[in-house]
């Protein structure tokens, strides 16, 4: 009796906790209000399936226990009853999948406008580079990674030459634009995750990956590492700063090109050598 | 069931046209049995204590050398995560461990849980014992084999626990072992760590390839005279089942680790593409850290099943002894078994939906995820559809069995969560992950494991376990680890990431730092709990009820040897003779609410038995 009481509590618990948590979502900064709309979608089915087995299961303990002089049903099978529930299940199931698989044709189609980001890791942290005005990205490879040239663009390629270089862990984005965040690392796995935006993929060193979003809020988030990429990984964090297109617009003219860094470092190097002349 | 009967029908006309008991039949005809095609085993029996108790090779001691040795090695998992909730919860008290420190113990911790304490608990311990005492067999079909199985485990885990003490430590590399980290500097334990965890692996495939063909042959070719394969227990239909995909899953893991290792010593390139470190190229190049997981999670997801189908089977069976009703849905359960084991080699790349992997893989993989939930949700339903209308006996067993249903539930629903591919993207790599393989691969089986500890306790020792410490073990332990992992799914929906030494003190995090300390205490609290369950073998050991033969009133095979415990050889002098299923409980007009399975349908003339 004791047991069954207890039982009881521990779903009411968890009901209860779900209705009052303090903890939950972050609140939603891009477009993928469709992932939250299917968890909530789950934790209906999900947790009607939970509360309606386990509550079944309580009155069961109640009922159905141990007397001297009860026996207890004798009915190996009921084919009817199992194929109900065969299909129900199948139906609820069915209900869960669909949606999922709609919100992840739209995860992986990337929007036809989305601004090119790269992003790049390394152990321990990110730096990014935009398209220039040709709106491609210069090729790279991690062979020609030096001090001058921090992703490794291959020199040769025109459409590296204008690639707009930015110095800093934090990136801004366009608000209400969406952004294919092309994700490589030079070292081990990692994974640009910022939890208002949902979306998230693994860096993978040797390919480059690819996720988009839109950004729908104005404000500052944090990017964490999301893969475990060695004893730094906690400490792999860096920022989003999502303005409006006149403030994005002002950050942009401020950035360098990655002409404008080799010619800046030349400059650099010939004063060096001038001053070791002297 | 019926199939074999008919079988026997077309061999031996005189078979009675009626399966159940009553009139109709001459009596011999009614309690006919396909003779034995195959002679008597012989077995090597120990004369000294090296060949009785360390060398050995009786099933049932093997089963015990695995069951004690893995619990070991658990306990040494479990002061692990002691010491990462000590970090989690409380930082300050916590000043002796480095981010270096807290890597090593979450990956050891991990590593030994799932493979060295669950499967070989699950399989060596539970499988060693049960499987020849369950079909009615002597023994193992390869007794010698059977005890290499065990030294060979032995040495795994010696291997394993030598690594804390190399130079550089454990690996720290998670328990996915994902290259190219594994084997790189900035991963703490990448030198010999990393080498010797892929030695320990290899071991542990070797020593378990032998008992597993083992217990595959034993179940297939040993059985005794009218054990067919459908009426046997649930518990060797489980094991059976998780012995086959250990059998094609655990090579996948052998050559990753082989060639992580090649990778590591010679330099090879099957996981290493060209990575800068430190401003320096280093000598590797077209390698693909992608191929590596797709190796690790094909033997990573059936391992999942590798240790849920047992428990799946030995819950049938504990529900149904002590509901005094027969399994509901016998045929099903079997099928979707099977079903569940066949389907678990086709989800693998559900640990990978933002892995950087091919993205239209998602709706493949989400898919197969999402049929495995049916078989899973009918087994489910049958488990509570046989405490309905049974005669429930609220003792710890069945306790245990509760617990496991509330967690498992709880486990696999957010299990459709996680592997419905768009819903896992937010969730993947945060601490909802966490709470969910918890919940239904470590707590849930954990509760499959105490149960059948109370359970069986009675046939190995002789003795019954206290009930009194018994459920104050389980409710400290359900209550404890329900309030551990429940919460701990929302500290997902925040968006905290997993493997993370510290949490700084980013605005959604520190709203979580109470939660994060009181679910500390209270895996200081579940982990201290179990010591409860080792108090109570020692003192029932010396002071336990006598339990006396078959004290659960249960029909299966094991409790039926004609000592108990059973000696070496099992059955004396003439193996039993099976005429039933294993779940006749409560069957109308018998007198008692059980009829053992070597109960012949002559001796029970009066009973409306179903099935055979």
């Amino acid at each position: 009796m004791h047991a069954g009481i207890i039982f009881f509590l521990v779903i009411l618990g968890s009901v209860l906790f779900h209705i009052f948590t303090p903890w939950y979502w972050t609140d939603i900064a891009s477009n993928w209000g469709s992932m939250d709309d299917t968890i909530t979608l789950t934790f209906w089915i999900g947790g009607g399936v939970f509360v309606a087995v386990c509550l079944f299961m309580v009155y069961c303990v109640f009922k159905f226990s141990y007397k001297e002089e009860r026996k207890a049903e004798y009915k190996p099978e009921d084919k009817k009853l199992e194929r109900i529930l065969t299909w129900a299940t199948t139906l609820g199931v069915a209900a869960l999948l669909a949606p999922g698989l709609v919100v992840w044709n739209q995860y992986v189609n990337v929007p036809k406008n989305a601004l090119e980001i790269d992003v790049m890791a390394w152990q321990w942290g990110w730096q990014y580079r935009l398209p220039g005005e040709d709106g491609k990205l210069g090729t790279t490879k991690i062979v020609n990674i030096n001090d001058n040239n921090p992703f490794g663009i291959i020199l040769e390629d025109p459409y590296g030459k204008d690639d707009i270089m930015i110095q800093s862990d934090v990136i801004n984005l366009k608000n209400n634009r969406p952004v294919k965040i092309l994700l490589r690392s030079v070292d081990v796995l990692h994974n640009w995750y910022v939890p208002q935006f949902r979306a998230k993929m693994d860096a993978v060193p040797g390919v480059v990956t690819y996720y988009w979003f839109e950004p729908n809020k104005v404000g500052e988030y944090e990017v964490l590492c999301a893969e475990y990429c060695g004893v730094g990984h906690y400490a792999m964090r860096g920022g989003v700063k999502v303005q409006s297109e006149q403030d994005y617009e002002i950050w942009l003219q401020e950035q360098e090109t990655f002409s404008e860094l080799i010619a800046k470092q030349k400059k650099i190097e010939l004063n060096e050598t001038k001053l070791a002349k002297k | 069931m019926t199939e074999d009967f008919k079988d026997n029908k077309v061999i031996h006309a005189q078979s009675s046209e009626t399966i159940p008991g009553g009139a109709g039949g001459s009596v011999p005809d009614l309690d006919y049995v396909r003779p034995a095609e195959v002679s008597d085993q012989d077995l090597y029996h120990g004369h000294s204590f090296i060949t009785k108790w360390v060398f050995c090779q009786d099933a049932k001691v093997i089963g015990i050398q695995y069951f004690c040795l893995a619990t070991f090695t658990g306990i040494i998992g479990l002061i692990l995560s002691w010491l990462m909730r000590l970090q989690l919860g409380f930082p300050e008290a916590a000043g002796f461990m480095t981010a270096e420190h807290y890597y090593q113990f979450v990956t050891m911790h991990g590593m030994i849980m799932v493979v060295y304490f669950l499967t070989a608990l699950f399989l060596g311990g539970f499988g060693n014992y049960l499987i020849p005492l369950m079909v009615g067999a002597r023994d193992m079909v390869f007794p010698y084999l059977n005890m290499v199985s065990f030294w060979s485990f032995f040495v795994a885990v010696l291997v394993l626990l030598a690594s804390f003490f190399v130079p550089g430590g454990p690996t720290g590399s998670g328990w996915t072992l994902y290259p190219p980290q594994a084997i790189l500097e900035g991963t703490p334990g990448s030198g010999m760590g990393i080498i010797l965890m892929c030695v320990s692996l290899i071991l542990f495939v070797a020593g378990f390839t032998m008992g597993g063909l083992n217990y595959l042959i034993t179940v297939l070719q040993a059985r005794t005279r009218g054990m067919t394969l459908m009426r046997m227990p649930l518990t060797v239909w489980g094991i059976f089942t998780a012995t086959v995909l250990a059998m094609l899953a655990f090579p996948a893991l052998l050559v990753g680790s082989l060639m992580m290792m090649l990778d590591k010593l010679l330099g090879t390139s099957f996981f290493m593409p060209t990575i800068l470190k430190a401003g320096e190229v280093l000598e590797y190049g077209g390698g693909s850290p992608i191929l590596f997981q797709h190796l690790f999670w094909f033997f990573g997801h059936p391992e999942v099943y590798i240790v849920a189908l047992p428990a799946f089977g030995i819950i049938s069976d504990l529900i149904s002894v002590h509901s005094r009703k027969n399994i509901f849905g016998y045929r099903m359960m079997v099928w979707a078994i099977v079903g569940i084991g066949a389907l678990s080699f086709f989800v693998w790349a559900h640990h990978m939906y933002v892995s950087g992997m091919n993205p239209w893989f998602g709706f493949f993989f989400a898919t197969t995820t999402l049929i495995i939930a049916v078989p899973t949700a009918m087994k489910v339903y049958n488990w509570i559809l046989t405490l309905w209308r049974g005669n429930i006996r609220m003792n710890t067993v069945m306790l245990w069995c509760l617990g496991f249903i509330v967690t498992f539930v709880n486990g696999g629903i957010t299990g459709i969560f996680l592997g419905n591919v768009s819903v896992d993207v937010p969730l993947s790599d945060t601490y909802f992950v966490i709470a969910h393989f918890h919940m239904v691969m470590g707590i849930a089986p954990l509760m499959v494991i105490m149960g059948a500890v109370y359970h069986w306790f009675p046939l190995v020792t002789g003795k019954f376990l206290s009930e009194k410490l018994g459920k104050w073990h389980f409710w400290t332990t359900f209550l404890g680890a329900y309030s551990i992992y429940f919460p701990m799914h929302y500290l997902g929906f925040i968006g905290v990431p997993r493997r993370y030494f510290e949490m700084y003190d980013s605005p959604y995090m520190t709203s979580a730092v109470g939660m994060n300390e009181f679910i500390s205490l209270a895996a200081f609290l579940v982990g201290a709990a179990q010591f409860i369950l080792i108090f109570n073998i020692i003192k029932s050991l010396k002071t336990g009820k006598v339990a006396g033969k078959n004290p659960w009133q249960a029909n299966s095979l094991e409790w039926l040897t004609p000592t108990v415990p059973p000696e070496h050889g099992n059955w004396g002098d003439r193996l039993p003779v099976v005429h039933r299923w294993a779940y006749d409980y409560s069957v109308p007009g018998a007198k008692e609410d059980f009829i053992t399975q070597t109960t012949a349908p002559s001796e029970v003339a009066d009973t409306k038995v179903e099935k055979t």
